[in-house]
This record gives C-alpha cells, structure tokens and sequence, in this order.
C-alpha cells in the first residue's frame, strides 16, 4: 500500500508532454503535485474518465495520454476496458488508484472492495499488459513502462490517501480549463 | 415517401469530415448505416460497450481536434443522460449524435408514439437544451449535414433521430 500523493508526485518529476487524464480524488492531488496546461480534468460523469483518455488518444497518435482513474469510477465503466483492449491505441496508459472506497462521496465501501482484482478484470477484457502495484518502490520501477511502454498498459495501483488536497470543482469544471488543455493538447 | 438510404447518411458524414464513428449498434441503423460502416476504410469504427462511454470518447476526439459522431439507440441515449448533460451541455462540446428510434410507429411522430421510450426523447432533448432533427424520409436527408454542422460550429451537442430505419444499398425503396 502506498500514500497516493507520494505514487504521483514521483509521476510527476517525470512527465514532460503526456496528457494526463484524471479524475476525483486523484485530479485533486495530481493538481497539486503538478499544475500543468496538458492536465485533463473536466470528466463531467463519473466514470467515463478513462473514455475521455482513449477520445484523445485515438484523436491524437503521436501523444502519449495517462488516465488517473479511480476504483469506484472504473467500477461503473468496466466496459471500457475491453472497448480500449479494441482499440487497442499504442499510446494509451490507464493508472487505477485502488482504495476501495468511494473517497469523494464519504468513503463507502466498493462491492466486493477486498476481493476485487482490477489487473484480472483488464486483463480478462483482452488488454495485455497489466499489473497491479503495491509499494511505491514497485511504480517507481514500473515508470519506464508507464511513460514509454506500447500501450495499452494498465496498472492497479494499492493505495490510501495521502495529504489532503483543496477539492477544487470550480477550476475542474471551468471553461478556462478547458480552453488551456485544447491549446496546449493541439499544438 | 421513401425510407432514407444509409448511403446518402454515409456520404454525409464524409463529406462533414467525420474521421470516427463512436457506435453501440441499433437495430434501426443496422443494415442501412452501421454494417457498411463497418465495412468501409475512410472513417474509424470505434465499437463501445456502452453509451456514456461514446460521450466521453467523442469528448476526447473533439479536444484532439477530430470530428466524431456517436451512434446509438434511444434507450442508450437514456441512459447517458448526465454524461450528455454534463459533458456536451454544461462543458459545451460537440456531440454530434445519429439515435435510432427503436419500436417507432411507422408514420407516427415520436411525440405521438405509443411508446414511452419513444414519446420521451424529444422532451428529455428539449429539457436539455439539445438541438435535434427528425429523419423519416429521403426528403428530410437534406436536414442531417446541417445539423452535424452545428454541432460543430456551435459546439454543442446536437441529436439526429432516425424514425424509419435507412435503406441498405440494393435494398427496394
């Protein structure tokens, strides 16, 4: 298990022009790790964060997109693990911070939250190259792949909370937002 | 009148500079639009596992700087209703959407339908904000460039529902 805001800020001494896709509780500390123009935040429905990334991906080959998912918004989406596993985008990554709760909305339990295997249920969707990773040792070595491995890849990532971060729903949702990621994602 | 052929649907969205087709099949759209979709080279086929999901993707495509459209059925657009919500209207994007009317009374208005899933949808899209178009006919294939124009102009979500299931190539009028 590993403090979530440690995991990112070491994906954050190493990102330069990834498009990083992130959702809840993940987008607050990744938004305080790194304020960045390429950070892709504005996810409006819970659970399509990783449908956002592959939109990007696909629209975008010759940039490399990360989605910071979590548990309980990849629980309501399942189907698009096997909708990227055909797709089947070389720059696509998929992060899942697995807590087993639904941290944004007090902390309830996922279903079956100790049971579930994250990295089988990709993989059983047809997407190769998956993982789950527990320490932060573990993701630190895992880096390499995460940032230039032939997609897709997705990673479980074991995690509890860490510091906690400002959750700013008016600059996620602002227009503004947007408007910076596009500029910055098109250039 | 003549039901509309899915080869004039198909040269439409050529011609609009649709490079991806976002779909969960619908049995309205099946023959006459999907399948030779799927058989075609010059637009990519994105097959989803459900619709809210096409909402996000076509969301990813536009910020990427591509024009998509989603396909589904009426029942699928239900059931995305706070993706479309929130993502197309509040957000503004583009979602250009081409919705089959399944169970649809031939002749009969949706908003006359017998059918709640059917007399529903133009009131949820009305509640929305969201600009749509009926097609029942090749006359009304006039009104589908248009409307996915606006879509994109305007950047906002736009609905074309198709009432009365297109035309195969081959397929008697």
């Amino acid at each position: 298990m590993m403090r979530r805001d440690e995991c990112l800020a070491l994906l954050a001494n190493r990102v330069r022009d990834e498009a990083i896709v992130a959702t809840y509780q993940a987008a607050f500390d990744w938004m305080r790790l790194a304020p960045r123009d390429l950070n892709y935040v504005s996810i409006g429905a819970m659970g399509i964060a990783s449908s956002h990334g592959l939109g990007l991906a696909l629209g975008r080959p010759d940039k490399r997109v990360i989605v910071l998912d979590g548990d309980g918004s990849l629980m309501m989406n399942l189907g698009t693990l096997a909708t990227v596993a055909d797709a089947n985008p070389k720059n696509f990554v998929h992060l899942v911070c697995v807590n087993g709760v639904y941290e944004a909305n007090g902390s309830h339990p996922l279903p079956s939250a100790a049971k579930v295997d994250f990295a089988a249920i990709a993989k059983g969707a047809g997407i190769a190259n998956t993982g789950t990773l527990e320490t932060l040792a573990a993701f630190e070595a895992a880096l390499d792949t995460i940032l230039a491995g032939e997609g897709p890849i997705f990673r479980a990532l074991k995690v509890c909370a860490g510091a906690p971060s400002k959750q700013d729903y008016a600059f996620i949702h602002g227009a503004q937002t947007r408007q910076r990621f596009k500029a910055a994602f098109t250039r | 009148m003549s039901a509309p052929r899915g080869s004039a649907i198909l040269a439409v969205l050529k011609t609009a500079g649709i490079e991806f087709v976002v779909a969960l099949p619908d049995i309205v759209t099946s023959d006459g639009v999907l399948w030779p979709l799927a058989r075609q080279n010059e637009i990519r086929l994105v097959r989803i596992c459900k619709e809210d999901e096409g909402i996000g993707i076509c969301a990813g495509l536009g910020f990427a700087g591509k024009r998509s459209i989603l396909m589904m059925q009426q029942t699928g657009l239900m059931d995305s209703v706070n993706a479309l919500r929130a993502v197309g209207v509040e957000y503004e994007q583009p979602i250009a959407m081409l919705v089959g009317l399944q169970g649809k009374e031939p002749g009969v208005l949706p908003s006359e339908s017998a059918k709640v899933s059917v007399n529903a949808i133009e009131p949820i899209l009305d509640a929305l904000g969201v600009d749509h178009v009926l097609i029942e006919t090749q006359e009304d294939e006039a009104k589908i460039a248009p409307a996915f124009e606006r879509a994109f102009r305007n950047s906002r979500p736009v609905c074309v529902l198709i009432g009365t299931p297109p035309l195969a190539d081959g397929a008697a009028p």
